[in-house]
């Protein structure tokens, strides 16, 4: 078979609010679901400083660890959340914040008959990024799934910290650390 | 639960995409992981992805010489082209999203200082979605170069924005079309952070003379491809 080449990632460059940027982008749920939780955080550089022209973009089953995919091999399904969206987009502020409105998604099977832990798959573009990093969010209540979970088990012990949500004022706190001291486990897909 | 059989996305080649450190681009040089990235093999979350269309457009959104009280100055272009994945599938009822910089080469944004003109009739922002062959077309305006502060004289060859979700978390992209034969290239380094010179040219449009609309609008095809899948798990490896 020919093997088409792919196209190149490019940065989304200083402008990204342009063409990216959603009034409902962060509301993964509408802001009116029961139950819905807040998580959010800043986007920090190499030198710790808060990245102000990032982008943050979410993805995740609902409560019930489905997806309304049709390449999902359970199959397509709707989710019992009213409007729930599984995808979240989130410039990041002046300030360098995101944050996003959502439902705890469920836990997942794995192929190797694992379960995977509630998790948040997160994209993060910005102006000097070529290509987006990837990382996940874990769930800080989540003890035994997490400690049950393969890819976290994947990442040496002593980083796996930097994929888990600490609990806040107002919801999750996650930031996310390009480079550094704290820097984030970023994953190849 | 065992017996799980997923799609599996093909790796990139490692010089499909430019390093995420290339110094001449300076701004990454604090905002690239210095930590090797950790292989994430592609269970359910890596294989789907937001299936986004119905509601996100509307009708001028792909026609941004329309989108204002008047039109917009600058020479009028039709972009087309086809989003298809690398094993030539067509990506069909899929989300693209274009942003721009205007005939003289500035954003429509707050931050944006070079001093050239803003058009208030142009805001530089299109939507679209690809129908069932993966086709998608837009209407603009040609836009400017423009200088940035990278390096000595620096300047950007225009380009378009282009953002895709495919079908699936692991075929999200977010690349930048450019024209065809742009004296600027060479010295411009986000374009020539991309290593492989066929990769490079995967990135610049074409001039396509049958789809002009005559004494109205020239016109250039852009195709993307997108990481393909292999239909299923079983048929990559583990026999």
């Amino acid at each position: 078979m020919t093997e088409l080449g792919v196209t190149p990632s490019q940065t989304v460059g200083p402008f990204l609010h342009l063409g990216l940027e959603w009034a409902d982008g962060p509301y993964v749920v509408p802001p009116s679901t029961a139950g819905a939780l807040r998580i959010g955080g800043f986007v920090f550089d190499g030198r710790g400083e808060p990245v102000p022209d990032a982008m943050v973009e979410t993805w995740q089953a609902d409560p019930d660890g489905r997806f309304d995919h049709p390449d999902d091999p359970r199959g397509a399904a709707k989710s019992s959340v009213s409007g729930f969206r599984g995808f979240g987009r989130s410039a990041t502020d002046r300030l360098g914040r995101w944050w996003i409105l959502t439902v705890k998604p469920g836990l997942l099977p794995a192929p190797e008959g694992a379960v995977e832990a509630p998790h948040l798959d997160i994209s993060v573009f910005g102006r000097g990024m070529l290509n987006r990093v990837v990382t996940r969010l874990y769930f800080p209540d989540e003890l035994a799934a997490n400690a049950a979970d393969p890819v976290l088990a994947s990442v040496e012990e002593g980083r796996r910290s930097s994929l888990v949500a600490a609990e806040g004022e107002d919801g999750l706190r996650f930031d996310i650390w390009l480079q550094g001291e704290h820097e984030t486990v970023f994953f190849a897909v | 639960m065992a017996g799980l059989i997923l799609p599996h996305y093909k790796a990139d080649p490692p010089d499909a995409h430019p390093p995420l450190d290339s110094p001449g681009y300076r701004s990454t040089s604090l905002r690239h992981p210095k930590q090797p990235l950790v292989a994430l093999p592609q269970r359910l979350t890596e294989i789907t992805g937001p299936l986004l269309g119905d509601g996100r457009i509307g009708e001028p959104d792909h026609d941004l010489t329309r989108q204002c009280a008047a039109e917009p100055i600058g020479q009028r272009i039709i972009v087309h082209g086809r989003v298809v994945d690398s094993t030539g599938r067509p990506v069909p009822s899929t989300l693209l999203e274009i942003w721009q910089a205007n005939a003289s080469g500035r954003y429509h944004h707050a931050i944006d200082t070079w001093p050239a003109p803003v058009d208030p009739n142009f805001t530089g922002v299109g939507r679209t979605l690809t129908d069932a062959e993966g086709r998608y077309e837009f209407v603009t305006i040609k836009p400017g170069a423009y200088p940035w502060r990278n390096h000595d004289n620096a300047w950007r060859p225009a380009h378009i924005h282009f953002s895709l979700f495919g079908r699936a978390f692991t075929q999200r992209l977010i690349t930048q079309m450019y024209f065809p034969d742009d004296p600027l290239f060479s010295q411009d380094p986000i374009f020539n952070s991309v290593r492989d010179p066929k990769a490079r040219q995967r990135m610049v449009s074409s001039y396509d003379h049958a789809r002009t609309s005559p004494e109205w609008a020239l016109a250039f095809r852009f195709d993307l491809v997108l990481r393909g899948a292999t239909p299923f798990e079983e048929d990559d490896d583990d026999d």
